[in-house]
């Protein structure tokens, strides 16, 4: 049992950051404790995101491998994603001229191709990409064990080296700068408010407000 | 006339627009937002909103029932890039958002004169177009982070959109703090949702996580939890019938074009990205999704009809009042989805393009009181009826149609949805739709008393007709709300459709994947 609570427990702190954002939010009155509520909140998810894609023993997502022929063929660094050694030859192919055939495929079909192997990007398909679980996991990384318990979803090594799943990651790094914005917003609402009535505590506003509409309904 | 407009258009319009019905609006707002004085800046997010019009009709023409357009992002195949992906439904949605937004806008301009200050209407404008973007975003992406995003854009800009009626009412200010709160909470939860499907399936790709979790869901935790977080999350978004706090201060105290605009689109979008989850994501016949329709969306939808319609009644302002008939009818579309069938799901939809209809003529009328210096109160209506016939007129159609008046739109949706329940044997979804139908004429019935009844008060300003535009747009939706109650033939083929494309007869509701 104590295994089971320990071996989980970026999930345990995951749901108690989340839970503490949520309390503060709801039970808070100042609208900045309020809107770090909301931040703490969040934050959790974001955590909660990172834990996903964390793979055991997984280095950062950045290509360790093939520096040196990298190196010499600079021109096409950005675009190698290095996951495979079949497709060296693809790699060199101009990605300019590789485009037209991925390129805006709008197909008007009741059938959707989509979910079919030749439906990969060349750039990102890995050879073995046939059976549903590897077309799931387009990238190595069995998430799909997060089920069964962080530090099992050991995704096969890419020519020697485990990387992290970067999707989350990127996902994340999304969320973040929505997350800014909404701050950015909030705060400014709150400046506002702090114009308009004097105060930030939520229910001296609504205190306020009852207080004239009372006004008003006496008059 | 839509495959005339098919052949008309250039092939490479034809073939981008999936992306480009939410690319325009978003990059013209930054042109939008630098545009010096209101009139210019309205004249350009009209032109905007047109375009938009255009393109999401070709979108339209595009997908006639069954056929689904999917646009990869950039180049990239989905299930690894992003994928705009349209079939009748969202297709419909994105065509009645455009066309509202292009509406309402037009419309607008004497009102936004008058509630925004000149030096910040061309920012507020850009702030509508951005928003206009997300919600066409959230209706076309076939991504379920992108949706995200998308509504995220959406939710930034509209929490902006409703403090702006603070020069009017600092109230607004609160209100849009609340929603900010709420829609920032409802949002995460739909990305926490997001987070377990990934875990789950490796894919955001809609389609694909059709494919891969549809056969899974019902042994799978993790699947159900991500089920439960994206509702809940998107719920929220939709005004559901607990979830629904926010929106009738957010309503109330906005600008009038905000509140028209947002009650004719906003939650209907999010609406449809419950469909889409629900639907499309999950196949409605997995078990615990049925135990979920059948014991949290549909009471809660009746819920919705009931409580709020009858909190309707005794409101005195006339937007609150409005806002909650907009949860009440959020209720009713709940009940049409909850049914999981196509004739429930297209009456659902139906109501939906029937009630943007009535809510923006209302909502429009009301910017005309308000813009005539009266207030949006019973009292403020009271006998306008007498001093501007034909906006009057406009309202009181508007209002029948809400009712549920035979000959209106209202009508034919709400009858389509007792067939529906009826067909389902759902006999107590029929008695809460004649239940909520009489509320709805109790408050409706209030609306009627005041313009056309009540003398008009001595302190009150003269009510002269709405400026010519506005009077036009009203116009035209008042005739829409009488036309569509007369022949339904359009409006009905179009939502059959568009639950055709969600749960055909006897087909799998996978997303069209095999």
């Amino acid at each position: 049992m104590t295994e089971f609570i320990l071996e989980r427990f970026n999930y345990w702190l995951i749901i108690i950051l989340m839970m503490a954002g949520l309390y503060i939010v709801f039970s808070g009155t100042n609208m900045i404790k309020r809107l770090v509520g909301l931040g703490i909140f969040q934050t959790s998810v974001f955590l909660f995101y990172i834990t996903l894609g964390k793979v055991a023993g997984g280095t950062a997502p950045i290509l360790v491998r093939n520096w040196d022929t990298l190196h010499g063929d600079g021109a096409h660094g950005a675009d190698d994603h290095g996951g495979d050694t079949h497709s060296e030859g693809a790699h060199a192919a101009d990605p300019e001229l590789q485009a037209p055939t991925s390129n805006g495929d709008v197909v008007v079909a009741p059938n959707s191709p989509t979910a079919s192997p030749d439906g990969f990007d060349p750039l990102l398909a890995l050879p073995q990409a046939q059976d549903a679980d590897a077309i799931a996991n387009p990238y190595g990384v069995r998430a799909a064990d997060l089920q069964f318990g962080p530090g099992l979803a050991d995704g096969p090594a890419i020519d020697g080296v485990l990387y992290t799943n970067p999707i989350p990651s990127v996902l994340i790094l999304t969320a973040i700068v929505v997350a800014v914005a909404t701050l950015a917003v909030g705060l400014a609402l709150t400046v506002r408010v702090r114009e308009a009535y004097g105060t930030i505590e939520t229910d001296e506003v609504s205190q306020a407000d009852l207080d004239v509409t009372a006004a008003k309904g006496s008059e | 006339m839509l495959t005339a407009l098919l052949d008309l258009a250039p092939e490479a319009l034809r073939y981008h627009s999936p992306v480009l019905v939410a690319v325009v609006p978003l990059l013209s707002a930054a042109i939008c937002a630098v545009l010096p004085g209101p009139r210019v800046a309205w004249v350009w997010a009209v032109l905007v909103t047109i375009v938009t019009v255009g393109l999401s009709l070709l979108l339209l023409a595009q997908t006639p029932s069954g056929s689904i357009v999917s646009y990869a992002l950039g180049g990239w195949a989905p299930p690894v890039g992003i994928e705009f992906r349209a079939d009748s439904l969202n297709a419909l949605v994105a065509t009645l958002v455009a066309v509202m937004g292009c509406l309402v806008l037009v419309a607008s301009f004497a009102s936004i004169r008058d509630e925004i200050r000149a030096d910040k209407t061309p920012m507020f404008l850009a702030a509508f177009l951005l928003c206009l973007a997300g919600l066409l975003g959230v209706t076309l992406t076939g991504d379920a982070f992108n949706l995200f995003v998308f509504l995220e854009v959406n939710a930034i800009t509209t929490y902006v959109l409703v403090a702006m009626g603070a020069s009017r009412d600092r109230r607004a200010l609160p209100a849009a703090f609340n929603y900010l709160i709420m829609g920032s909470i409802g949002a995460t939860f739909y990305v926490i949702g997001v987070g377990f499907i990934y875990a789950a399936t490796g894919t955001l790709n809609m389609a694909d996580i059709a494919r891969i979790a549809t056969p899974i869901a019902s042994e799978s935790s993790t699947v159900q939890a991500g089920f439960a977080f994206m509702i809940v999350g998107l719920g929220l978004k939709a005004a559901m019938f607990p979830l629904h706090q926010w929106l009738p201060n957010a309503y109330t105290y906005a600008p009038s074009f905000v509140t028209a605009f947002l009650a004719a689109t906003a939650t209907k979008v999010a609406l449809y990205a419950l469909i889409r989850v629900a639907f499309t994501l999950f196949d409605p016949a997995i078990p615990f999704e049925r135990l979920f329709f059948t014991w949290v969306l549909a009471p809660m939808g009746a819920a919705a009809v009931i409580a709020c319609s009858i909190q309707a009644v005794f409101q005195t302002n006339v937007k609150r009042m409005l806002a909650y008939s907009s949860v009440a009818q959020i209720g009713y579309m709940l009940i049409g989805v909850a049914l999981t069938t196509q004739a429930g799901l297209g009456a659902a939809v139906l109501h939906l393009v029937n009630h943007s209809l009535m809510k923006a003529a209302l909502f429009i009328a009301i910017a005309a009181v308000l813009l005539r210096g009266r207030t949006a109160t019973l009292a403020g209506l009271a006998g306008i009826g007498k001093q501007a016939p034909v906006t009057a007129t406009a309202l009181g159609v508007a209002a029948l149609s809400l009712i549920g008046v035979p000959l209106t739109a209202g009508f034919v949706s709400k009858w389509a949805l007792l067939q529906a329940s009826l067909a389902e044997g759902w006999l107590w979804a029929v008695a809460v739709i004649a239940i909520g139908s009489l509320l709805a004429l109790l408050y409706g019935g209030r609306i009627l008393e005041a313009v056309f009844f009540k003398a008009v008060p001595e302190d009150a300003p003269v009510m002269r007709e709405a400026p010519p535009l506005m009077l036009a747009v009203l116009i035209g939706l008042a005739l829409a709300n009488l036309w569509f109650g007369i022949d339904a033939g359009l409006t009905t083929s179009l939502s059959s459709a568009a639950a055709g494309a969600i749960i055909g007869p006897g087909e799998l509701a996978t997303g069209g994947t095999p």
